[in-house]
């Protein structure tokens, strides 16, 4: 059985890390904050997404591709080189340790699109990618685009996260923002791809939970030309802030009011203004909220957000420190790598935290 | 003739030791079934003239009534039931067609009853809907969204006119001459109070029903009876019926005897005369003609009202939906084939269009397989029976439902499926004012009042075990169905997956 023939619910924890003057960092402290909640996995899958890390190749896309073998690396590259400028390819290092093991083929592409393809698509830039990301996923068997964005990349697999950190040297990445993902699922997944975060172009989604309006969002964003390919709650929430921010055009601020949206009753006792705009997003993205508990974090260029569900039925802690922010499930997990803290304090159900760098800090 | 004696299907039974012959069913009953005879100080009954509505039993004080199905019988034949033998003596005896009420009865499967819910466990806490919000607002019509901002960045609010509902239930089209001024009011006072739209079929709007616009639905039948500017301005939106699930492809006929007083006068036609309803719209004789009579109705109203296009559920329902989900109409309100009626030719009634369940299902994925589902927001009938079947419904794909029959249930009706007779003991569909006046519209609103918040805090409960704390979230989300005892074709058309997957 593996990832997306069957709904696979899980329990988790997150951790995340930024600073918002744009300083760059070592990976080291992501791990040593995910590996405190280490009970909250289950050694069945663990990842990190990481933020200004590539910034010499930052105008490429960088596509991190699993292959099951190098058949499928063939016809991929094939693709590849068919829609892209492929300005550089490598495998992505990793360190052999026993704990993580059956690992599949892992390479990295810094990648431009072929100008002439990209307009004989008459899609823009970012739409283009996101289709040729889905076409690969989708239609090569033993392929997976796993990370998709520039100047970041998304680094799992399947084991402890603070095992998985070690297996892809993350000490050895610097960036000014890092989250993290342990995964405690139902079922046993036994696939690499189906680890978080999921990522797609510069968005990343870790994600604690399980949400009731699973197959509503589904069904309503497929609409859009979305696959829901992994049938995993990570998966579907990344295309919902993928349509709504890049898509829609709508802000993160504006995101939380659909996604986690007030309730009607919360609505009723805000200015005629804000009124009629938070009933404006919930009937025109009706199909865009989302019940039951999740924590989430949203990596994106140049930011991140947290955000509970409306009834805050997971835990999330915010840690404030000079210019660093860190979201956690537990806040000893933010403790763990920051004991002198500035502040720290759990935002409300549906209270979105929204956290960006100063400008011309990139 | 002798062939043409039938023994009447149910027998009214008289306890003697408890009738104190008070006379009250003699005085209840419209079609005199019961008798006094002065001489002996006795009632007796006619069972022949007995429709089996229990307004005598109900009202006995001795409880000294009940009616029982008979157990005369013709010999055993399953192939030549009772029932199809009697309707040929009748049709032998009459020459005419055989008109039915109410529902179809017959034994068709009931797909709600093969559905059952989910509900969490472990993995996700229920809701306890006493403890935290649950959801139950509905907007209808469409949600084409393009962000627009205004100069300082703020969203422009441009979504098309919606109709807001406190949850998602209507009460469906039954007109002023089908049901009576008495069951009218209490539906319109009713969905006032409730925050829901009640639909005033094809009769036309009543003068006094005015005040109750904002929570009415006015519609525009083939009759085009009562249409005019005003009364299309009155309402929250505007219905064309196309069809209707206890008749697709027929129309309507309310006999000149019924069109009195008030009924010639809201109908906008004289006493005495028939009024027919079409089959057709002569004006719609296809899906381009639908799309004129949608704008002609916005033009009449200046935009401001959502137009719903009603069809039955027939064999190609969904390929009708997409194209009316093109046509400009807000929202598609779809009837089962066991969809209520004041009187249909029964073979229609019994034999023509498909189930409820299955028209949905196949109609909300067609909208999403073509990407119009946000075109149009989509409206069940026939056949809603309990708070359950909502759920699944909305569940499957729905936005709301229309209910009739349960409506009028809950104001008495005993389903004798004997409406087209307009002699009605409960008061609901007849327009004779000594019946009408047995149905007080104060009792019957607050009993729809009743109905509706039961409904209401049941669809709470059972979204609050699925952890679910807003309808908008159980909409389409066809993963808390499984089905039982149905076919992979069944199945595949309901989407869903069998209990235990």
């Amino acid at each position: 059985m593996r990832e997306g023939m069957f709904r696979n619910l899980s329990g988790c924890a997150i951790s995340g890390i930024i600073s918002r003057s744009g300083k760059r960092f070592s990976g080291k402290s992501i791990i040593d904050s995910i590996a405190s909640m280490h009970d909250r996995s289950n050694g069945l899958g663990g990842g990190f997404a990481g933020y200004g890390i590539y910034p010499e190749y930052k105008e490429y896309y960088a596509f991190h591709i699993f292959y099951d073998n190098n058949t499928a690396k063939k016809e991929s590259e094939a693709f590849l080189e068919e829609h892209f400028d492929i300005i550089n390819l490598s495998k992505i290092p990793t360190k052999k340790i026993p704990e993580i093991t059956d690992e599949p083929l892992i390479w990295r592409y810094f990648v431009a699109p072929l100008p002439t393809k990209l307009a004989d698509s008459q899609l823009d830039e970012r739409e283009f990618v996101a289709k040729c990301v889905f076409k690969v996923n989708t239609t090569i068997d033993g392929a997976y685009i796993f990370s998709s964005g520039k100047n970041m990349g998304v680094f799992k697999a399947v084991g402890f996260p603070e095992d998985v950190g070690r297996f892809y040297r993350l000490e050895e990445y610097e960036g000014y923002c890092f989250t993290a993902h342990g995964r405690y699922p139902t079922n046993t997944p036994g696939w690499w791809g189906g680890a978080h975060p999921f990522a797609l172009l510069d968005y990343s989604v870790v994600h604690n939970g399980e949400i009731s309006s699973y197959d509503a969002n589904r069904r309503a964003i497929e609409m859009y030309g979305y696959k829901c390919t992994l049938q995993t709650d990570t998966e579907v929430i990344t295309y919902i802030i993928d349509y709504l921010h890049r898509k829609k055009g709508l802000t993160f601020g504006e995101i939380c009011s659909v996604i986690a949206a007030p309730f009607w009753s919360t609505i009723e006792g805000k200015s005629q203004e804000e009124r009629e705009e938070l009933e404006f997003l919930r009937n025109a993205f009706a199909s865009q909220l989302i019940t039951g508990p999740f924590s989430i974090l949203v990596g994106f260029e140049g930011g991140m957000m947290a955000l509970n569900d409306r009834l805050k039925l997971r835990s999330m802690v915010i840690g404030e420190k000079d210019d660093f922010v860190y979201v956690a499930s537990e806040e000893a997990a933010i403790r763990v790598i920051q004991n002198d803290l500035d502040k720290v304090w759990s935002p409300k159900g549906g209270e979105g935290v929204i956290i960006t760098l100063e400008k011309g800090t990139i | 003739m002798a062939v043409d004696y039938l023994y009447p299907d149910y027998e009214i039974i008289r306890n003697y030791d408890r009738c104190i012959a008070c006379r009250v069913c003699e005085r209840q009953c419209a079609n005199e079934a019961h008798e006094y005879l002065e001489d002996s100080n006795k009632l007796v009954s006619d069972d022949a003239k007995c429709v089996n509505c229990h307004r005598c039993v109900s009202l006995c004080p001795t409880r000294a009534l009940k009616i029982v199905k008979t157990d005369h019988t013709f010999k055993e034949n399953v192939n030549w039931s009772g029932k199809s033998i009697k309707e040929i003596y009748k049709q032998a005896n009459s020459g005419g067609v055989l008109l039915s009420s109410m529902g179809n009865p017959e034994n068709y499967p009931v797909y709600f009853d093969k559905i059952l819910l989910n509900a969490s466990q472990v993995t996700n806490p229920p809701i306890d809907p006493l403890r935290e919000p649950m959801e139950t607002k509905v907007f209808l019509g469409a949600k084409k969204v393009k962000i627009e901002r205004d100069e300082n960045g703020r969203l422009k609010k441009n979504l098309t006119p919606h109709v807001v509902l406190s949850m998602p239930i209507m009460f469906s089209a039954m007109s002023y001459g089908s049901i009576s001024y008495n069951a009218h009011e209490s539906l319109a006072r009713a969905a006032t109070e409730m925050g829901i739209l009640y639909n005033t079929g094809e009769g036309g709007l009543h003068e006094d029903f005015y005040k109750y616009g904002p929570n009415t639905i006015v519609q525009v039948a083939s009759g085009r009876f009562g249409v005019h500017k005003e009364y299309l301005n009155s309402a929250a939106a505007i219905e064309i019926k196309m069809g209707q699930g206890a008749k697709p492809g027929i129309g309507g006929h309310l006999p000149g005897k019924k069109i009195v007083g008030d009924i010639s006068k809201t109908r906008m036609i004289p006493e005495g005369s028939d009024a027919i309803s079409p089959a057709p719209h002569h004006d719609i004789y296809s899906i381009e003609d639908l799309r004129q009579l949608v704008y002609s109705l916005k033009e009449a109203t200046g935009y401001t009202k959502p137009v719903i296009v009603k069809i039955a559920a027939v064999h190609n329902v969904s390929a009708i939906a997409s194209g009316i989900a093109r046509s400009g109409a807000d929202i598609i309100s779809i009837d089962g084939f066991r969809g209520g009626t004041g009187a249909a030719p029964t073979r229609i009634r019994d034999n023509v269009g498909i189930p409820i369940e299955l028209a949905l299902a196949s109609v909300d994925k067609r909208l999403r397989d073509e990407g119009i589902r946000d075109n149009v927001s989509i409206v069940v009938g026939g056949s809603i029976r309990s708070s359950a079947d909502i759920v699944k419904a909305v569940a499957l794909g729905a936005d709301c439902v229309y209910i009739g029959t349960a409506a009028l249930l809950a104001l008495g009706c005993h389903l004798c499926r004997t409406c087209q007779t307009g002699k009605c003991n409960w008061g609901i569909a007849t327009q004779r004012a000594d019946l009408v006046k047995r149905l007080n519209p104060n009792m019957g609103y607050k009993r729809l009042v009743n109905l509706l918040t039961a409904w209401q805090h049941e669809i709470k409960e059972m979204m609050g075990g699925m952890g679910i704390n807003s309808i908008e979230s159980l909409k389409g989300n066809r993963l808390m169905l499984r089905g039982v005892g149905l076919n992979e074709k069944e199945l595949e058309i309901l989407g869903i997956k069998y209990a235990g997957e």
